[in-house]
């Protein structure tokens, strides 16, 4: 019968798209897990509890990135304990007690902008004005002040997105029976904001992992462990470099060995990062469903 | 039986901007007997119904004329404080909004709110308050769990026990059963009868037959106006002003 509707007719040229898709596909997968199956081959032999727990010494005859590993903890807390307060403030201010205007528009211009700034230029920032202004010079406070403009828009963005989503009727329902703006906010906001509110944290803290540009010429390179309990809070002081850094240092110098052995070491932290960032929000959804 | 007047409203007035939401709006609502307001959609009976415990405050470029007197206090007052308002007029909302806590925090809230710690009166206070609304006996095992895990209908309840928690003297309810099930609002309007035992009970509703079933007073609304006002019996089956004649049998709603 002519022109039956059973009759299949496949173009080639649908084929060729469908191949060129399939393509585009498989080498996006493959460019990453070759990526990652690179790094591992070559620095997965680095790593023992050796490399991971000592410092390298030419006078022990160690090599290791303890220290790298206690000054990324460091830079990572210290700059988490500011951003975090500050940047949930500004949410908090722009969500609930700003009325939108001008003023509002400008400072949601302003954290956008921040957050596009490519990070060398907060480390020539953090230079100039925490290293040698303020007088710090090269050290883990240089480059946690310097890290922490970079991950306020990131909280307070976050912050942000999760306070919005709080549906208005709770705001009413607390009024309504007598709260006051604060203590609606810190009994009933921030609480239900939290998993959007610890996402932001979590991403912040990939970041500064991450992070090597601004960190170059504002913490230093050092990597020596806190002699005692009471040089903990002095070390902060002192200078010192974090996985980032070593791995861009060892690598200059053609310890390729150490670079790359950094470098399985961060994948890992990032994986585990991306793991518990899918977990929360997995949570988050099941919590909002109820 | 003359009752008291619980709230006397005079020349009400109010203003979203420029647009003139409610036009000198007066009535006398009385203490222990529920007063429904009925109007279309739109006519200004939410808004009047947040005008009794100035939940309008929280809107941005409204303006308010006129007085609200709660057993002769004027709401309004510059020495007002809110807190203690919305104490004694508590509000249940169209939408359940019980908080994302468990049903015990829930109808605790209030109390905290306004400083009650102590874990026994606060026990009690919860039980009181669920008895009140009619649905301890169906949570009392699960006060730990969340509220938001309840059915719509519970969660209406739930959220009429939070409002009683700081023993109001007023409950005012914003179309409390249109978003719930028949048998859910058949149970929430026998609730509403023992409530006005103790309560001074303000009903909105679309739904002209709840007016009837439940209400001791009805007032109508049109455009912002409040057109006519007295007891439902007598206002369903002689209404006085054609508007509310033509709004009762159906012509225009």
């Amino acid at each position: 019968m002519k022109d039956s509707i059973c009759v299949k007719r496949k173009r080639v040229s649908d084929y060729v798209m469908y191949g060129l898709i399939y393509a585009c596909a498989a080498s996006s997968v493959l460019l990453l897990v070759g990526i990652i199956l690179y790094v591992l081959v070559k620095g997965a032999g680095q790593i023992n509890i050796s490399f991971l727990t000592n410092v390298t010494s030419v006078l022990r005859g160690t090599v290791g990135i303890a220290g790298n590993i206690v000054n990324t903890l460091y830079i990572i807390i210290i700059t988490m304990l500011i951003a975090t307060p500050i940047g949930i403030g500004a949410a908090v201010y722009l969500n609930e007690y700003a009325k939108p205007g001008k003023l509002v528009s400008l400072i949601e211009f302003a954290t956008e902008t921040l957050a596009g700034i490519p990070s060398i230029i907060f480390g020539l920032f953090g230079m100039m004005f925490f290293a040698q202004t303020l007088g710090l010079g090269y050290s883990l406070l240089t480059g946690s002040f310097t890290l922490t403009l970079m991950v306020l828009p990131l909280i307070t963005r976050n912050t942000q997105e999760a306070l919005k989503t709080v549906p208005d009727s709770y705001r009413s329902g607390a009024v309504g029976l007598g709260a006051g703006k604060w203590y609606t906010i810190r009994t009933i906001l921030l609480p239900s904001a939290m998993p959007g509110i610890i996402t932001g944290v979590i991403l912040a803290i990939g970041k500064i992992v991450g992070e090597s540009a601004a960190l170059l010429f504002t913490a230093g390179s050092a990597y020596t462990l806190p002699k005692g309990i009471s040089d903990i809070f002095t070390k902060t002081l002192s200078s010192g470099g974090t996985l980032t850094i070593q791995l861009y240092l060892s690598a200059q110098k053609g310890e390729f060995g150490i670079a790359f052995g950094i470098a399985v070491v961060l994948l890992v932290i990032v994986l585990l990062i991306n793991a518990a960032t899918k977990l929360l929000t997995k949570k988050f959804d099941v919590n909002r469903e109820k | 039986m003359e009752q008291k007047t619980k709230i006397s409203v005079k020349d009400l007035n109010l203003f979203y901007g420029e647009n003139h939401a409610l036009k000198n709006v007066s009535m006398d609502m009385k203490e222990n007997a529920i007063t429904a307001f009925i109007g279309p959609s739109g006519c200004g009976k939410s808004t009047f119904l947040k005008t009794l415990n100035r939940m309008n405050d929280l809107v941005d470029n409204v303006k308010i004329t006129g007085q609200v007197l709660l057993d002769q206090e004027d709401i309004y007052g510059a020495e007002v404080d809110t807190t203690t308002l919305r104490k004694k007029v508590g509000m249940v909302f169209q939408q359940p909004n019980p908080f994302p806590m468990s049903i015990y925090d829930n109808i605790a809230y209030g109390p905290r709110v306004h400083g009650i710690k102590d874990r026994h009166k606060l026990d009690e206070i919860v039980e009181e308050s669920l008895r009140g609304a009619a649905i301890f006996d169906e949570v009392k095992d699960r006060l730990k769990k969340s509220a938001l895990s309840l059915s719509g209908g519970q969660q209406q309840r739930i959220c009429i026990a939070r409002a009683l928690a700081v023993h109001p003297d007023v409950l005012l309810m914003d179309e409390p059963t249109s978003a719930l099930d028949p048998i859910s609002t058949l149970k929430i309007e026998d609730l509403m009868e023992e409530l006005k035992k103790t309560y001074t009970v303000v009903i909105v509703t679309h739904n002209m037959q709840q007016a009837v079933r439940v209400s001791d007073d009805t007032a109508f609304f049109l455009l912002g106006e409040m057109i006519e006002y007295g007891n439902t019996k007598d206002l369903f089956a002689y209404p006085q002003d054609k508007r509310t004649e033509d709004y009762i049998t159906g012509r225009f709603g």
